[in-house]
């Protein structure tokens, strides 16, 4: 498990990360969200080692990571912002070169980069030189590298940046295959994603954790969270829709004949809205529940603060 | 001392899969050639040995070891694979020490690669090859203080030409504190003491006596203790910077 407290890191000055605590236990998949610089990348560095925190303790799996840095690194796989790699070498070389270091020997060895090679199907460009692949298999390579010693805490920057759709769903699928009993750090500038892997979700703008729990939890607080949405095919009076008991409010797009019903906390208004819809005989297209939208929970949340400091 | 070879072998392997080592190489042993031939008279001499050869050494290393070290750690920093490296379960120490052995050892190369003109004086004449085996050693060993500080100087900046400048600079003066141009400067009012020091600080001097085969041990001293402290100053350098 991985404990974090009272995390501090300034650069020349300037407070990147400042009074994050947060506990992470083994099966946790953590969705790290931020805009650009909330200090997403400065955490998952202090996590790994690569950076010193100026203050504040940072414990994984019971040792700290002062005093035992080399023991908890080879707990670690790591996935580094952009993935780098050494791009002289091929992917074959490159992974070797991790396995070898990672302490794996001989028929193991292979065996480990044979399962990885697998898992990320680099199998087509493992003679290339790494400075000549494309973005998606330089990702991959990244991944590969690791994964290689199968590690119990796996931290990954922005994973899936610059992957196709198709290799972004075979990143998600790798991800929810790892064993349950593993710790899983992603950060992502992709809302969905979270939704996709993770069973937990961190915020983070200007270095502060400003939520922390399941996504479920983060749609919930989303003003769409429970609205319904219908489309009209033609104009039609809609205005008693928002007189209905239950509805707060209601917003109404006349160019797309959209109607969005936000229903009053707690309120379920599914069964008011369709029954209305057929005593009137409304026109109705389409009709759903929203389940919440996250770029808007995200944006609500993170200007805030921003806000906050900046009146 | 595991992880000190695995280093090792891709510092070394890098050299070689990029034409980095193969134009060292090359340029070292036509240089080589050149300065003991045309500059350095070793036929008009007319004796059997290779002192034309070592003299210009130091002048040799002057331009091309900053040229081999300045891409170490400058390029870790500036395509981000150092945040890799270090998070790997190895020592600072270990990667420092494992690219100053890879690359000592691509000199060493070159070095060997300079076999023809032993071959050469030994069908010449009768020359005495202990002399020659030591002046190589004595050579190598300059070299790698001199790359010490090259990796030193790539470990303060991400910008390889700077720090290929910044080396060449630091190793001249390294290179020439012995010689006339920086001790006249201190002989018209500084002590006898100060010109004593500041000459014993010489590449050039400390290397005189190994290019004529004599390994003394305050010599040999003065080569490795300068490539420690400078690959130390450098593992302090880095373990600051590594994250700018």
């Amino acid at each position: 498990m991985i404990s974090v407290k009272n995390l501090f890191k300034s650069f020349n000055g300037t407070q990147a990360v400042s009074d994050l605590s947060f506990d992470i236990i083994p099966g946790d998949v953590v969705g790290f969200l931020g805009p650009n610089g909330a200090g997403k990348s400065t955490t998952m560095k202090m996590l790994t080692g690569f950076l010193l925190p100026t203050s504040g303790d940072i414990h994984i799996t019971n040792l700290s990571l002062e005093q035992s840095a080399l023991e908890i690194k080879k707990k670690i796989g790591y996935l580094p912002e952009g993935a780098p790699a050494y791009g002289d070498m091929t992917p074959l070389q490159f992974l070797n070169f991790i396995a070898q270091i990672r302490g794996y020997k001989g028929a193991e060895k292979t065996s480990r980069i044979e399962q990885v090679v697998n898992q990320v199907e680099l199998h087509e460009v493992l003679d290339k030189p790494i400075d000549n692949l494309s973005k998606g298999f330089k990702r991959r390579v990244g991944l590969a590298q690791a994964l290689i010693h199968d590690p119990e805490i796996l931290i990954l920057d922005e994973p899936t940046d610059g992957l196709d759709p198709n290799q972004k769903h075979q990143v998600h699928k790798l991800i929810k295959n790892l064993s349950k009993d593993k710790i899983v750090i992603i950060s992502t500038h992709i809302l969905e994603e979270v939704t996709a892997v993770c069973n937990r979700v961190m915020i983070i703008a200007k270095g502060k954790l400003l939520f922390d729990d399941t996504p479920q939890a983060l749609n919930r607080k989303s003003k769409y969270y429970g609205a319904v949405t219908l489309y009209c095919s033609y104009r039609a009076d809609v205005s008693e829709l928002g007189e209905l008991e239950g509805v707060a409010e209601m917003e109404e797009d006349l160019s797309t004949g959209r109607v969005t019903l936000f229903p009053k906390p707690g309120a379920e208004i599914l069964h008011l809205v369709t029954a209305h819809a057929q005593r009137c005989k409304l026109p109705i297209d389409s009709l759903y529940v929203e389940q919440g939208r996250l770029d808007q929970v995200f944006r609500q949340i993170t200007q805030d603060i921003s806000q906050e400091e900046n009146p | 001392m595991r992880n000190l070879s695995i280093l090792f072998r891709r510092e070394f392997s890098s050299f070689f899969a990029t034409p980095v080592a193969y134009v060292f190489i090359g340029i070292f042993l036509v240089l080589s050639g050149v300065f003991t031939f045309f500059v350095g008279g070793f036929y008009e001499r007319g004796q059997a040995d290779l002192l034309p050869f070592f003299n210009f050494h130091p002048w040799l290393y002057l331009f091309l070891v900053p040229a081999i070290a300045m891409r170490s750690w400058s390029e870790e920093r500036k395509s981000g694979s150092i945040e890799l490296l270090m998070t790997l379960p190895i020592s600072t120490w270990q990667a420092m020490l494992a690219k100053h052995l890879a690359a000592w050892a691509v000199l060493g190369l070159s070095l060997l690669l300079t076999f023809p003109l032993w071959l050469t004086v030994n069908y010449l004449g009768n020359p005495d090859n202990g002399i020659i085996v030591a002046a190589y050693f004595g050579s190598w060993l300059m070299a790698g203080a001199f790359l010490s500080i090259g990796l030193c100087m790539s470990a303060m900046t991400k910008n390889q030409v700077i720090a290929f400048i910044l080396s060449v600079v630091v190793c001249f003066v390294f290179v020439v504190s012995g010689s006339n141009i920086v001790l006249d400067a201190f002989k018209s009012w500084a002590p006898s003491m100060v010109i004593d020091v500041v000459a014993s600080f010489s590449f050039l001097t400390h290397f005189e006596a190994m290019a004529k085969g004599v390994i003394a041990l305050n010599d040999l001293m003065y080569f490795l203790l300068v490539t420690i402290c400078w690959l130390f100053a450098g593992l302090v350098i880095i373990e600051q910077k590594k994250a700018d």
